[in-house]
C-alpha cells in the first residue's frame, strides 16, 4: 500500500468515525485544512521533479476527490439522523380536545330560519317581501279590513291599546300581519304579489298563546286571481315548506272580516308521540286561513273591486315551525334559554336554499 | 253550538250516517268540533234493582247490597249512598268498567271485609250531571238488566260545531238542517207556524224609549198555565247538551234558543208590577241577575224595567225577581229584537256568557221575532195548558229587503269553478235566497236571517260552500313575466346578513318579549308616555322595548340562573323610540358573560378569558360588517368622548361606533355595574347595540364587475416604532399620524404591541407599531426608507406629544 493509499484509508476511516457534524468538521480541517495531511501532500509536489509531479499531482487530487465525497456523503447521514432526533424529541398530544369553531357553536333561533325558508319558497314564486310597523292604528288594523266598530270580531282580538291621545284616537299593537296588507294596497299598485312576515301581538297567554307571536300573510292583487290560483300556491307552498312530495290539503269555508269567500285549510297528518308526520296519516291539523280579499277592504285601499281581485292568507310562523320542527312549546321560543336555543337552533352557515332543500 | 242527531232529524229528513252528515256539515263552513257519543261510553252501565240492603258490619255508613243484575245470581255491592235501600231501581256498573265521573276502571274490592263486586252509580260518578247525592232512581219499571244509556235515550249522539262569528242562522238547528238540506244531505222540514189566536187583549204594555237599543219587541200573555218539570223528551234534549232543565217554562225558552236560534224570555206577570220599559240602566241600578249573580249597571246597559226596577238585562239575562217557577200560573212570554253592538258589549263587561248574547250579537232574524213568540206560544199550552193573549208589538217585524244584482260570472271570476245557472238557482233557494232572471246579470233576494250576506262576494261564498270548495280546480299560478331580481329591501338584507354574521362568531340568537317593564325601559332610553300600554298582559311588560338589551340581559342572566355561566346571546328585531312607523328601528344586539369570549367559551387548555369590551367591538363590527356597512368608515370614539352617550355602558370600558360626526350607528363595551344591579343581573356582562336603519345606502352599482386588481411587482417593506406617550393618548391617533405620513406609499399601519408598567413612567405607555410600505414604481433605496421613517415620527411625535421609544 502506498503512503497516499493509507493516507486516504486513515482520513476515510476518520470520517465514517466522526459522531457529529462538529466531529466530520475536525476530520475535514484535518484532511483538507491549510494544515491537513492532504493539502500537506499537495505542499510537498512543489519539489518533485516535473515528471514526477504530474502523477502524483493527479494521485493526490483522487485521493482529495473521494475524501471530499466521503465528508458530502457523512455530512448527509449526520444531518438526516440529526433531524431525525430532533423530530423524536418534538411531539404534541393531538388528543387535546379544541374549541368549537364558532360556525358551529352559533346558533340561528327557528323563528328566523323559517322567515329564511318563508323567504326562499315565496322570492321564487316572484313574491317581495312587505313589512310594516308593530305599532298601528285602528283604521289600519281593524276599519280598512272591513270590521266594524264594535263588531263582536275586532273584540275577539284582545287587542293590546296605547293611551288615547288628546283627539281620543288610541295606538294600539297590530293584532295580526293584515294591516301591512292595506299599506302595500295604498301605496303600491296592483299586480301585487306579497308576503308579509311579522310579529304581532293578543292579550292572551296561556299553554298555546303567548302574548306577542309570529304571523306571515300573502297577498295577490290583480284582475284575474282567484280561488283556485290560492289552492295551488298553497298546496306548493305547503310540500315545498314541509318538505314532503305529496300533502293532502282540506278547505274548509270559514268566515274573517277581510276575506269573503273565506277558507279555512287544514292539512293531514299522521300523530306519533313527539312527532308529526304530513303527507300521510288521518288525522287533519289546521295551519291556516285564507279567501279572496273582501271588496269592502279592496274598497277601502281605493281598489275598484269590479276590476281588481284577489286573495290573502295567513298563518302563525310560530305554529308552523314547531310543526316543521317537532317545538314542543310554544313559550319556549321566547324564553332565551341557551339549551333550548342550542338545541332547536340553526347553523349560521345552514342557509336555506330551495337548490339545496331548505333544510338540509 | 251543541245539538242531538235526533233534534236534527226533527228539522232534516235524512238516511244519511252521522259520520257523513259531520263531514257535510265541517265542509259547508260548521266545523264539527266533537261528537260525543254517550252510547257507546255508557255501554257497560246497565239496570238492576237493589234486592236486599243490610247493614255493613263494620261501617256504620255503608250498606251491603244484594243487586240483581238480570243476569243470574244477585251480586253483592257495598254501597256508601244513603238512598240504597231494598226494591230501589238504579244502575249497576261491573267489574272491569271504566266510570268516566271518577276516571277509574272498576275491579272486584273488599270493603272494610266485605267482598264488592261492582258498583251502583250516581248521576255525577256518569257524568251526567253534578248531582252526587245519592245513587239514581229509575222507575220501577225500568228493565232490570238493559243497558242504561239506551233506556235513558242517550243513544243519541251530541254534535258539537263550532260557529264562525258571521253565522246567525246557524245558532238554531233549524238553519243548520237548511244548510244540510243545501247540500243534499235530506229534505228540510220547515212547516209554517200558525198563529195562535189571542183571547184578550195583553194586559201590559212596553215603552221601547231607544229604539236603536231595540228595534222590535213582542209580548204576550198566557193566562192559567200549569208551570211543572217539563216532559222526559224536553229535558233529554236539553241534558243532551249540557242545560239543566229548571221547569217547563224556561225549558221551552232554552229549547227555542237552540231549536230556532230564537232567545225568549218568560217573565211570571204575578211579579212584574206594571207595565213594562224598555231603557238604559241608570248608573248604579242593580239586579239580580238568574245566574245567581248580582250585577250594577250604568247609562251603556239596555234594560227591561217595569214599577219595582230592572227586571231584565236585554237580550243576554232575565232577573231572579220576576223568573218563572213551579208557582207561575200567568207567564209573559217576551220575543225581542236588540242592537248586536250593544248586547256583545254589554256582555263582554259584565262577563256574561249567556246562550240569548251567543245569538243576539250575531244578530237574530228580526222576521222571526213574532212567529217565534207564536211557536213558543203553542208549546206552553201544550206543555202548561192556559189561555194566551193577543200580541203587543213594536218596532219592526221584518228584516230589510236586499237585493243584490249578481253577474253569473262573478263565480267564475272569484272561484274559478263553473257552477251553471241552474245549480246555482238550485242552491240559493234551498238557502231561503230568492233568484229573479236567467243572467248574464240576476237578481237576488236575501233571507231575512242572513244578515251576514250583503254583496256579490257573498253571494259566491253560498255557492262555493255548498257547492264544495274541493271542486275549486288547482290552478298553476305563473310567477309572470318579471325578471327574476331580488325581492328583500336593503334593510331585510341587513337584518339576515347581521344574524348570520353573529351566528358565525359562535352567538346564538334569542327572540324575547317585544315590551318590557317601564323601569328598564327607561333605564334604556325610553319609557316614553306613548310607548306605555293601556293594559299590558303583566306589570313588567308594559312599555314597548327601546333596546333589545334588557331582554337579553334578563335571558342572560335567566341562563346564569339555571347554572350556565358563560352565555353568548344576540337579537335582531325591532326597538321602538317613538310610536310613528317612523320611530321604529331594526336593531342588533348581543350579550357576553363570564368566560363566553370571543375564543369561545369556557375554561380550555389553550387559555380562556373573562368578556371583555373588545369582544363587544368585535361583534358590533362583525355584525355591521356582515350586515353591508362600509367598515373602514367606521370611526370609534371612546364613549367619554361620545355625543348622547348612554347611561348603560361604563364610562371608560365602552365606545361609540359612528360613519361621519352625525351617523351614530351604536355602541359596545361593558355594561354599567348600575344598569346590571337595576335589571338584577349579577355578573359582567360586555355589550354592543347598533341600528341597521342607520348604515348608508349602498351605491348601486352599473355592473357586478369588481374593481381591477391592483398589485404592485415590488416588494414591500416594513418598518416597526415603539412611541412612548401619555396613557390618554388613542392608538387610533397614533395609527392615523403615521398613515398620514405618506398616504401613497404607507399600505397599512398595526398596532403590534402596547406596554404599560416598569421601565415606563406611570402616566405613560409604550405603543408599538408596524408600518407597511408598499413601493409603486421602483424598489425603495435605504434613503427613502429612511426619510419616510423620519417624517413618521415626526408627525407621530407633533400629534400625539410622544416620543420614539430608544
Amino acid at each position: 500500500m502506498s503512503d497516499l493509499d493509507s493516507l486516504q484509508s486513515q482520513i476515510l476511516t476518520a470520517v465514517a468515525a466522526a459522531a457529529d457534524e462538529a466531529a466530520l468538521d475536525a476530520v475535514r480541517v484535518a484532511a483538507l485544512g491549510k494544515k491537513g495531511s492532504l493539502s500537506a501532500e499537495l505542499a510537498t509536489l512543489g519539489k518533485l521533479p516535473p515528471e514526477e509531479r504530474k502523477s502524483r499531482g493527479a494521485a493526490i487530487n483522487q485521493v482529495k476527490d473521494a475524501v471530499t465525497a466521503a465528508l458530502s456523503e457523512r455530512r448527509e447521514v449526520l444531518a438526516a439522523a440529526a433531524l431525525d432526533a430532533r423530530l423524536a424529541r418534538e411531539t404534541l398530544d393531538v388528543t387535546l380536545p379544541l374549541r368549537e369553531a364558532p360556525t358551529d357553536a352559533g346558533r340561528i333561533h327557528p323563528l328566523s330560519q323559517v322567515m329564511d325558508e318563508l323567504t326562499a319558497i315565496f322570492a321564487d314564486m316572484g313574491f317581495a317581501i312587505a313589512e310594516g310597523p308593530d305599532i298601528e292604528t285602528d283604521d289600519y288594523n281593524f276599519t280598512r279590513l272591513n270590521f266594524p266598530e264594535g263588531h263582536p270580531a275586532r273584540e275577539m282580538h284582545d287587542t293590546f291599546f296605547f293611551n288615547p291621545k288628546e283627539d281620543g284616537s288610541r295606538l294600539l299593537l297590530r293584532t295580526h300581519t293584515s294591516p301591512v296588507q292595506v299599506r302595500t294596497m295604498l301605496t303600491q299598485k296592483p299586480p301585487i304579489r306579497v308576503i308579509c312576515p311579522g310579529r304581532t301581538y293578543r292579550k292572551d297567554s296561556d299553554q298555546t298563546h303567548t302574548p306577542m307571536f309570529h304571523q306571515v300573510e300573502g297577498l295577490v292583487i290583480d284582475k284575474g286571481s282567484h280561488l283556485g290560483h290560492l289552492k295551488w300556491i298553497l298546496a306548493e307552498f305547503c310540500k315545498a315548506f314541509f318538505e314532503v312530495d305529496n300533502v293532502n290539503m282540506r278547505f274548509r269555508p270559514s268566515f274573517f272580516p277581510f276575506t269573503e269567500p273565506s277558507l279555512e285549510v287544514d292539512i293531514q297528518c299522521r300523530r306519533a308521540r313527539d312527532e308529526i308526520r304530513f303527507g300521510e296519516g288521518e288525522d287533519w291539523l289546521e295551519i291556516l286561513g285564507c279567501g279572496m280579499v273582501h271588496p269592502n277592504v279592496l274598497r277601502a285601499c281605493d281598489l275598484d273591486p269590479d276590476v281588481y281581485q284577489g286573495f290573502a292568507w295567513g298563518m302563525g310562523i310560530d305554529r308552523i315551525a314547531m310543526l316543521k320542527y317537532g317545538m314542543p312549546d310554544l313559550r319556549q321560543l321566547f324564553e332565551g334559554d341557551a339549551r333550548w336555543l342550542t338545541h332547536y337552533g340553526f347553523k349560521p352557515l345552514d342557509i336555506p336554499t330551495l337548490a339545496g332543500g331548505l333544510s338540509s | 253550538m251543541k245539538f242531538t242527531l235526533s233534534w236534527l232529524k226533527d228539522h232534516l229528513d235524512t238516511d244519511e250516517p252521522l259520520e257523513k252528515l259531520a263531514d257535510k256539515l265541517t265542509m259547508i263552513g260548521l266545523e264539527v268540533e266533537g261528537i260525543e257519543d254517550r252510547a257507546s261510553r255508557l255501554a257497560p252501565f246497565v239496570i238492576a234493582r237493589v234486592i236486599s240492603a243490610e247493614q255493613h258490619p263494620n261501617a256504620d255508613r255503608l250498606r251491603v247490597c244484594m243487586v240483581d243484575t238480570g243476569d243470574g245470581a244477585p251480586v253483592q255491592v257495598v254501597c256508601g249512598a244513603p238512598n240504597a235501600r231494598a226494591g230501589l231501581t238504579s244502575v249497576f256498573s261491573p267489574p272491569g268498567s271504566y266510570i268516566p265521573g271518577k276516571d277509574i276502571t272498576l275491579s272486584v274490592g273488599t270493603i272494610r271485609g266485605v267482598e264488592s263486586r261492582g258498583m251502583l252509580c250516581s248521576a255525577a260518578e256518569l257524568e251526567l250531571s253534578n248531582d252526587h247525592d245519592g245513587i239514581i232512581e229509575l222507575p220501577d219499571d225500568a228493565p232490570v238488566g238493559a243497558p242504561y244509556a239506551q233506556w235513558a235515550g242517550f243513544g243519541d249522539p251530541v254534535i258539537e260545531i263550532n260557529l264562525t262569528p258571521n253565522r246567525a242562522d246557524a245558532t238554531g238547528v233549524h238553519g243548520i238542517a237548511r244548510d244540510l238540506a243545501a247540500a243534499d244531505m235530506g229534505t228540510f222540514k220547515d212547516p209554517t207556524i200558525k198563529a195562535v189566536q189571542g183571547q184578550f187583549p195583553c194586559p201590559v204594555t212596553v215603552n221601547v224609549e231607544d229604539e236603536t237599543l231595540c228595534p222590535g219587541f213582542a209580548l204576550r200573555l198566557v193566562r192559567g198555565v200549569n208551570n211543572g218539570p217539563s216532559p222526559d223528551w224536553l229535558q233529554r234534549r236539553l241534558t243532551a247538551i249540557g242545560l239543566r232543565p229548571i221547569n217547563t217554562l224556561v225549558d221551552i225558552t232554552n229549547f227555542m234558543t237552540y231549536d230556532r236560534g230564537r232567545p225568549l224570555h218568560v217573565f211570571d206577570a204575578a211579579k212584574v208590577k206594571g207595565n213594562l220599559t224598555v231603557r238604559r240602566a241608570r248608573d248604579g241600578e242593580q239586579l239580580l241577575a238568574l245566574d245567581g249573580k248580582t250585577y250594577t249597571l250604568d247609562s251603556t246597559t239596555c234594560v227591561i224595567a217595569d214599577d219595582n226596577g230592572v227586571e231584565s238585562l236585554a237580550g243576554i239575562m232575565g232577573g231572579e225577581a220576576s223568573g218563572c217557577d213551579e208557582t207561575t200560573t200567568d207567564v209573559l212570554i217576551e220575543s225581542a229584537l236588540w242592537n248586536e253592538i250593544n248586547v256583545a258589549q254589554t256582555g263582554r263587561r259584565l262577563g256574561i256568557n249567556s246562550d240569548a248574547r251567543y245569538r243576539f250579537e250575531r244578530g237574530v232574524d228580526p222576521a222571526f221575532m213574532v212567529p217565534g213568540l207564536e211557536l213558543a206560544t203553542e208549546l206552553v199550552m201544550e206543555l202548561c195548558g192556559g189561555t194566551p193573549s193577543e200580541i203587543v208589538v213594536t218596532g219592526k217585524t221584518h228584516g230589510d229587503d236586499r237585493i243584490i244584482d249578481f253577474p253569473l260570472n262573478e263565480v267564475k271570476r272569484l272561484s274559478g269553478i263553473e257552477v251553471p245557472l241552474v245549480e246555482a238557482r238550485r242552491i240559493l233557494s234551498h238557502l231561503g235566497f230568492t233568484v229573479a232572471g236567467s243572467g248574464p246579470v240576476v237578481k237576488i233576494a236575501v233571507p231575512t236571517w242572513r244578515a251576514d250576506v250583503t254583496g256579490k262576494a257573498d253571494i259566491v261564498e253560498e255557492i262555493v260552500r255548498i257547492v264544495g270548495v274541493d271542486r275549486v280546480p288547482l290552478t298553476p299560478f305563473p310567477r309572470g313575466d318579471d325578471p327574476r331580481k331580488a325581492v328583500l329591501t336593503p334593510l331585510q338584507l341587513r337584518t339576515r346578513r347581521a344574524r348570520r354574521a353573529l351566528a358565525a362568531r359562535g352567538l346564538t340568537e334569542a327572540v324575547t318579549w317585544s315590551f318590557i317593564s317601564n323601569a328598564q325601559a327607561t333605564l334604556f332610553g325610553g319609557g316614553k308616555p306613548e310607548l306605555t300600554l293601556a293594559n299590558p298582559i303583566a306589570a313588567d311588560l308594559s312599555d314597548m322595548r327601546p333596546s333589545l338589551l334588557p331582554g337579553l340581559i334578563a335571558a342572560a342572566q335567566a341562563n346564569i340562573d339555571r347554572g350556565l355561566g358563560d352565555v353568548a346571546l344576540f337579537e335582531v328585531g325591532q326597538v321602538f323610540r317613538g310610536d310613528r312607523p317612523q320611530d321604529q328601528f331594526v336593531a342588533a344586539s348581543c350579550v357576553r358573560t363570564g368566560l363566553a369570549s370571543s375564543r369561545g367559551p369556557g375554561r380550555h387548555w389553550s387559555g380562556s378569558a373573562p368578556v371583555d369590551a373588545f369582544d363587544a367591538k368585535a361583534d358590533a363590527l362583525a355584525a355591521l360588517a356582515g350586515a353591508g356597512a362600509p367598515v373602514q368608515a367606521i370611526q370609534v370614539t371612546p364613549l367619554s368622548e361620545a355625543k348622547n352617550a348612554p347611561g348603560w355602558l361604563h364610562p371608560g370600558r365602552a365606545g361609540a361606533l359612528q360613519i361621519g360626526p352625525h351617523n351614530m350607528l351604536g355602541f359596545f363595551g361593558e355594561l354599567h355595574p348600575r344598569a346590571l344591579k337595576a335589571l338584577n343581573a349579577d355578573a359582567p356582562m360586555v355589550a354592543f347595540e347598533i341600528i341597521l336603519d342607520r348604515l348608508p345606502e349602498t351605491k348601486a352599482r352599473p355592473t357586478r364587475a369588481k374593481p381591477a386588481l391592483d398589485l404592485s411587482p415590488f416588494h414591500p417593506v416594513s418598518r416597526d416604532f415603539a412611541f412612548i406617550v401619555d396613557r390618554t393618548v388613542k392608538a387610533q391617533d397614533i395609527v392615523r399620524a403615521a398613515q398620514g405620513a405618506d398616504r401613497k406609499l404607507i399600505a397599512h399601519v398595526t398596532v403590534f404591541d402596547v406596554y404599560e408598567g416598569k421601565g415606563i413612567d406611570d402616566d405613560k405607555k409604550s405603543v408599538a407599531i408596524a408600518v407597511t410600505l408598499q413601493p409603486r414604481d421602483k424598489t425603495l433605496t435605504d434613503q427613502e426608507i429612511e426619510a419616510v421613517a423620519a417624517r413618521i415620527v415626526a408627525d407621530v411625535t407633533k400629534k400625539t406629544g410622544g416620543t420614539l421609544r430608544g
